[in-house]
């Protein structure tokens, strides 16, 4: 075993310097933050973008515990910067094929009924550099634009019943108060089902960087329609074809066509620990395998683990809540032996019964080249030494 | 009531008798509530999307609204912020532009990123080329080979352009660089006039390229035991051979 780090003067038998002397006292912080001894976060992949005001942040996917993401390290998507919205100026329009055209303030979304419902959000292109093949360093990369939050606020449906809808109405479009002023077509039939105005995200207020004051949550969807710094809901009898639903967030598949509303995130999971950035190097013996699963689908039902590359499975154990449209955290026991290579790979299945494909499959389905909604199984190669690689294996 | 109106009223009890048959027979069945979840709407006749018509309305039912929360907005107030243009020109603004006129705008607010002729600088999108790429291994998605709908490039290019002053030119201004960007992908020429019926009309080549939804696509495969069937595990591509493993591939620090 390693020698453990550190300085030999904190630890037994000596007293730590921490227990000699008091702290710092109450409201010393009044909003607090984290140990000046803990670093995860959030990082940006300089090529991927032009800027980093249109641009994408990942979560440290390796450092979570737990299923909640903490709101600091929530992953950050949007195209025109983090806008500073005023709440006593914020209002939100309906309007369009309602029979009552109204505008909300921020008090009036708080005195409507609530619920508080916890769900992932993913970017549809969360993997999608890797179609071709395994070229990010770690978990933060290949999987982390996938965070997951409590949000707070009212049921869409409830606003609708304020302003009523009119006869043949069938979609809507959501938009953003951000200089993109991003938006994006909606079925009716999803909004009236589970879709949320949020303005509480993990207990408070929800961050600027995902909506503030408030966003659309729309459980088990692409990441970017749920519009944040939400201005304005129209209502209509047909998708509005906005850029980002044709340009891009749109599958292109090998004859040429695009498939387009392609919302729901498949059944998706990957192993966090280990990963490429807390190797095994020099830890031989138990080790537990932990990950996270989800799937826009609904719950997770099993997930299974392989280390020797997809040829045997054992079945992980899931930690409660296992709750729909969720992360779901598995863990399984493991021993490690050094100078023993494995192949790590965990397999979702949800309770519609669909089951994670392997990469080849989906390029079998899909090509290389449609950027999102990969959701491929997940290859760490454990190394002799305890490295951990982020690989593609043959089928 | 008569004859013919009881006729008609038989008739339709007929058609919701069939109709609730053919619900009770799928309320069962896993593959349809499968569809209904990764598309829940319904999509007119016809193998590629559409916008030049309506799509069928969706089944509502709303709980009863809340009094006094929530006060009329004004057709001013939904003027100012109903600026959405649909695929099909539905709301395009009065006003009208050429790429003659927008010459200059494009150069003054577009090239720094876009470059002189769409080409893209850096990691900026081109707004040009591409045309006939789509099913090769290098696709160019652009404005002239990708983009569905002429007036969306409108929508776009006012709602969110330029990048550092988004709507801040003039309807007119922003029809003429739509029609500049159009001009650049050679489908107008230089003094056509673009307004809300040109651009409604004007056939874009990719209009029939979008599909809906194909998924599920891949098979639901769980085996457990002996799955390689003695195939070795053959690495095909590591990462190591661009970064080295742990968080190399992305910074903390603006670049």
């Amino acid at each position: 075993m390693a020698q453990a780090a550190g300085n030999a003067e904190n630890q037994p038998p000596n007293l730590p310097e921490w227990s000699r002397s008091l702290g710092p006292g109450v409201i010393e912080e009044t909003y607090g933050t984290r140990s000046r001894h803990e670093t995860a976060l959030r990082r940006y992949v300089p090529w991927l973008t032009p800027d980093r005001v249109s641009s994408v942040s990942f979560t440290p996917l390796a450092d979570m515990h737990g299923i909640i993401t903490p709101s600091g390290l929530h992953f950050e998507r949007h195209h025109g910067g983090v806008p500073d919205v005023d709440p006593v100026d914020y209002r939100l329009m309906i309007h369009g094929m309602v029979e009552r055209p109204l505008i909300f303030t921020l008090e009036d979304l708080k005195r409507l009924p609530s619920v508080s419902r916890i769900y992932f959000i993913e970017c549809p292109a969360n993997g999608g550099m890797e179609w071709r093949g395994a070229q990010m360093s770690g978990v933060q990369f290949t999987h982390g634009m996938l965070s997951c939050s409590e949000w707070t606020g009212v049921p869409l449906k409830v606003l609708l019943a304020q302003t009523g809808l009119r006869t043949g109405a069938s979609w809507l479009l959501a938009e953003a108060s951000d200089a993109a002023h991003l938006a994006r077509s909606i079925p009716l039939a999803k909004v009236l089902d589970d879709a949320i105005i949020a303005f509480g995200q993990n207990g408070e207020a929800v961050r600027p960087q995902q909506g503030y004051p408030a966003r659309l949550v729309l459980p088990g969807y692409e990441g970017n329609m749920w519009i944040k710094w939400l201005r304005r809901i129209e209502i209509g009898d047909r998708p509005w074809f906005t850029r980002w639903e044709t340009r891009t967030y749109t599958d292109l598949m090998p004859d040429g066509l695009a498939r387009q509303f392609t919302f729901l995130n498949e059944v998706n999971s990957v192993i966090t620990a280990p990963c490429p950035e807390k190797p095994l190097r020099g830890r031989p013996g138990f080790v537990e395998i932990s990950g996270l699963a989800w799937s826009g689908a609904g719950r997770i039902t099993r997930v299974d683990v392989s280390v020797d590359g997809g040829d045997h499975w054992r079945t992980a154990a899931l930690q409660d809540p296992v709750l729909p449209k969720a992360l779901t955290r598995f863990r399984i026991p493991w021993e490690w032996a050094e100078g023993q290579t494995a192949y790590l790979q965990s397999r979702a299945m949800d309770e519609t019964g669909r089951v994670q494909p392997t990469i080849s499959a989906l390029r079998r389905a899909r090509g290389v080249e449609s950027i999102y909604h990969k959701n491929s199984i997940h290859t760490w190669l454990v190394d002799r030494d305890g490295t951990v690689v982020n690989v593609q294996i043959d089928a | 009531m008569s004859r013919l109106m009881l006729k008609a009223a038989g008739c339709a009890a007929a058609i919701m008798l069939v109709a609730g048959l053919v619900e009770a027979q799928q309320a069962p069945n896993p593959a349809a509530a499968i569809a209904d979840l990764y598309q829940p709407f319904k999509a007119p006749p016809g193998d590629r999307t559409r916008a030049d018509v309506g799509w069928p309305a969706a089944t509502v039912r709303l709980p009863a609204p809340i009094p006094a929360i929530g006060r009329a907005a004004t057709s001013a107030e939904i003027a100012g912020w109903d600026i959405a243009v649909r695929g099909d020109g539905h709301n395009l603004p009065p006003g009208s532009g050429t790429a003659k006129a927008g010459e200059e705008l494009y150069v003054n607010h577009c090239a720094a990123c876009h470059g002189d002729f769409g080409e893209g600088l850096e990691r900026w999108p081109a707004l040009m080329g591409g045309r006939g790429s789509l099913r090769s291994d290098q696709p160019k998605r652009t404005i002239g080979s990708f983009w569905q709908h002429a007036p969306s490039v409108f929508d776009y290019i006012r709602r969110a352009m330029p990048y550092a002053a988004p709507q801040s030119l003039s309807n007119d201004e922003y029809y003429a660089i739509t029609a500049y960007v159009l001009f650049l992908n050679e489908l107008i020429g230089e003094d056509d006039k673009m307004d809300a019926a040109s651009l409604s009309t004007l056939a874009m080549p990719n209009r029939d390229g979008f599909v809906l939804e194909a998924r599920p696509d891949t098979e639901d495969n769980a085996c457990m035991i002996n799955c390689r069937q003695g195939r070795a595990v053959n690495v095909a591509m590591d990462s190591r051979r661009f970064v080295e493993p742990g968080s190399a591939s992305g910074t903390d620090k603006p670049e």
